[in-house]
């Protein structure tokens, strides 16, 4: 970080974000460049598929990386303070105090060994002088909180005796047992059932309401932004290539590759005899990122462009009111295939 | 709970039973189905001058012309309610678990074996404690620090602990620590004093047994911990706590250890109820009177009640460490039920 650079005024920003893992076989870049901003009470969400760099920003922004096999550049600015310079002791005790984490799969993300009070009271006796019996207290408290039955009963149960959307309930109540003003949820229903995603996704909306916190939702699955996100960024190859409200995102999507996703989101009052329309091809290779736009070898679209799609990486350029995409494509062209070959089809669904 | 317990005490018996009626069957059935008639074996326990007519009333009297069935009853009866041995001038009362009188001393094995068991608990005991602590210590050390100067190093010197036998580890310790100057600091083997009498000397004739039964040992638990604690640091539970900001100790200790040790537990209590049952090898190259040197003994004499009673105390033992391993894992991991 260079000396010269103005401390950020947003509860949570960060600045050209690069985090480089070396390996034998060659630098992998899982995020090459992120930047975005996020105010208390709100909810971003970041889109993307498997290996598109969502869960190592959010580690990233946790200080969760070791930095003997992760390089990490760029900023990081929660309220007012710069964690990529500090100290792994200072971004330590920020850690479940002021920045909490929900992780995807609740049986392997808690010990098998301690019971799910003891957990929750560790994570708060981490932050506040208490005693047991006060943390104790607080892990009944907060267990009732999240809705689970019986809490003062529960509270001496092991993980494996809950079911998946009671441990992910407790999972949340111990990421908010010190009442966190950041709080990342990596695929936070991928591992449930349905018919408790939308029960647990209900929560987090009105924890989120109770607590002001600021919320990153981090998911594959556009469904679950669209119910909660004010904001979404999606990224491709370690890269935002589209952000914008979520009205921008559902209503004008940009980026050939969030019409792919808002094609290939499955939805229920589809008629079951139509298909989706997936994305052709697979997720690039963090180590040899395609050169250009790194979705062109996958992007319809890419002869459109005049031969810049696999010459240039294009620029993250503003549309319009804060609405930011990451193409070749001239604006008008991408209006004009929205508007007539995406729109219809995705409406006639 | 009870239930469990309960049968799996009655499995024990069973296996117990088992374990002697396979030793019997080697030690009786195959030498006859070879060709040896009772009076041939019988022959082996009166000495070489003594007439046919002298081995013909040694194989009665040792009961050899019975059938095995015979036999073998006389002998569990004697472990459950005890047996009188008649060897000619007079008759010997051998009370329960009497696992009868050796073929060659005439004297009753289990007090023998009483005998021989404190000098294999010394030496199992004392191992265990060094190589748990060199084991386990060396394996979460170089788990933490994968690839360093120290993992390197420790894991060189663990594979050449798991591939170098005792009794080559155990004679190159004697030559240089006890025969080799000026390096002649420890006792030259075959010394046992009871802990009871001078703790001091007991110690100090055990050491170089101690150390070389738990290099081996050492070797393999430092080895099964890196591993362990590799695959456990690895795992979501570990990030989670480093996300609740726990400092690293914490962690290391508190979450990555638990996870990692725990299938230690079993190994060790296996391997320890093993080692209970007699330390062949250890014991042989330091001629320490322990039941293995025992077992050794009797196999080497053809001393069959010695031999059957050394292999039930052994594997009494192993039976009981796998019960208490069980029972142990319910406990360290909630995730066990026992039913």
């Amino acid at each position: 970080m260079s000396a010269e650079t103005t401390p950020s005024d947003a509860f949570l920003e960060l600045r050209d974000l690069r985090i480089h893992f070396p390996t034998d076989d060659g630098l992998v870049k899982s995020v090459d460049g992120l930047s975005f901003r996020l105010e208390r009470g709100k909810t971003l969400g970041i889109v993307g598929e498997s290996g598109s760099g969502k869960s190592v920003t959010s580690l990233g922004i946790l200080g969760l990386h070791n930095r003997k096999n992760a390089r990490v550049s760029g900023e990081i600015w929660l309220d007012g303070a710069e964690l990529v310079s500090s100290t792994q002791e200072y971004v330590r005790g920020l850690r479940g105090k002021r920045m909490a984490m929900i992780f995807q799969d609740p049986l392997s993300a808690m010990h098998p060994y301690y019971t799910v009070g003891n957990q929750i009271i560790e994570a708060y006796r981490v932050h506040h002088r208490v005693s047991k019996a006060v943390a104790r207290k607080h892990a009944i408290e907060m267990l009732g909180r999240v809705g689970i039955p019986n809490p003062a009963q529960r509270v001496d149960d092991y993980p494996h005796q809950f079911s998946g959307g009671m441990r992910q309930r407790a999972m949340i109540a111990m990421a908010l047992c010190c009442d966190p003003e950041l709080l990342i949820a990596d695929e936070p229903t991928t591992a449930l059932d349905v018919t408790v995603q939308a029960q647990i996704l209900d929560l987090m909306r009105d924890l989120q309401r109770d607590f002001n916190a600021a919320l990153i939702i981090i998911t594959h699955d556009l469904g679950v932004v669209a119910e909660l996100s004010d904001d979404i960024l999606v990224m491709y190859g370690g890269k935002c290539v589209e952000y914008g409200t979520a009205e921008n995102i559902f209503e004008t999507p940009e980026h050939p590759y969030t019409w792919g996703l808002l094609g290939s989101m499955p939805r229920l009052d589809r008629e079951s005899t139509e298909r989706l329309l997936p994305i052709k091809g697979s997720p690039p290779s963090l180590i040899n990122i395609p050169p250009g736009c790194a979705f062109h070898p996958r992007c319809s679209y890419a002869d459109r462009t005049g031969g810049k799609g696999s010459a240039e990486v294009p620029e993250l350029s503003e549309v319009r009111g804060g609405h930011k995409v990451r193409c070749h494509l001239p604006a008008n062209e991408r209006h004009a295939i929205w508007e007539s070959e995406i729109k219809p089809v995705l409406e006639a669904q | 709970m009870v239930t469990y317990l309960i049968r799996r005490l009655i499995g024990a018996v069973i296996m117990l039973l088992i374990v002697s009626m396979a030793t019997f069957a080697i030690f009786f059935l195959v030498p006859q189905i070879a060709g040896a008639t009772p009076e041939g074996m019988a022959s082996r326990y009166v000495g070489r001058t003594a007439s046919a007519e002298d081995a013909k009333i040694a194989a009665d009297r040792l009961g050899f012309n019975d059938p095995l069935v015979v036999q073998y009853g006389r002998f569990i009866k004697g472990i459950v309610a005890g047996a009188e041995f008649d060897y000619g001038p007079g008759v010997e009362q051998c009370p329960p678990p009497c696992l009868g009188y050796s073929f060659i001393t005439r004297q009753p094995v289990w007090p023998d074996l009483l005998d021989r068991l404190p000098v294999t608990l010394s030496l199992a005991v004392g191992a265990a404690v060094l190589w748990l602590i060199i084991g386990l210590s060396t394996g979460v050390i170089s788990a933490l620090r994968r690839g360093s100067v120290f993992d390197r190093a420790a894991m060189t010197l663990a594979l050449a602990g798991v591939s170098l036998p005792i009794f080559f580890t155990g004679l190159i310790s004697l030559l240089v620590f006890s025969y080799g100057n000026p390096f002649a600091v420890f006792a030259q083997g075959g010394h046992y004093t009871p802990i009871t009498e001078n703790p001091g000397e007991w110690a100090y004739n055990l050491i170089l047994p101690w150390i070389t039964l738990a290099f081996l040992f050492a070797a393999q638990y430092a080895r099964l911990t890196r591993a362990g604690m590799l695959e456990t640091m690895g795992e979501d539970y570990i990030r989670t706590a480093r996300a609740k900001g726990l400092i690293e100790r914490t962690v290391v200790v508190k979450h990555g250890m638990r996870g990692a040790l725990t299938p230690i537990v079993t190994i060790f209590g296996l391997d320890f109820g093993l080692l209970v049952g007699g330390a062949v090898l250890t014991e042989s190259t330091y001629s320490l009177p322990g039941l293995g040197k025992y077992a050794i003994d009797a196999i080497t004499n053809n001393d069959l009640p010695k031999v059957m009673g050394v292999t039930l105390l052994s594997a009494f033992f192993v039976v009981f460490a796998n019960l208490i391993v069980d029972l142990l894992y319910a406990v360290v991991d909630p995730r066990v039920r026992l039913s």
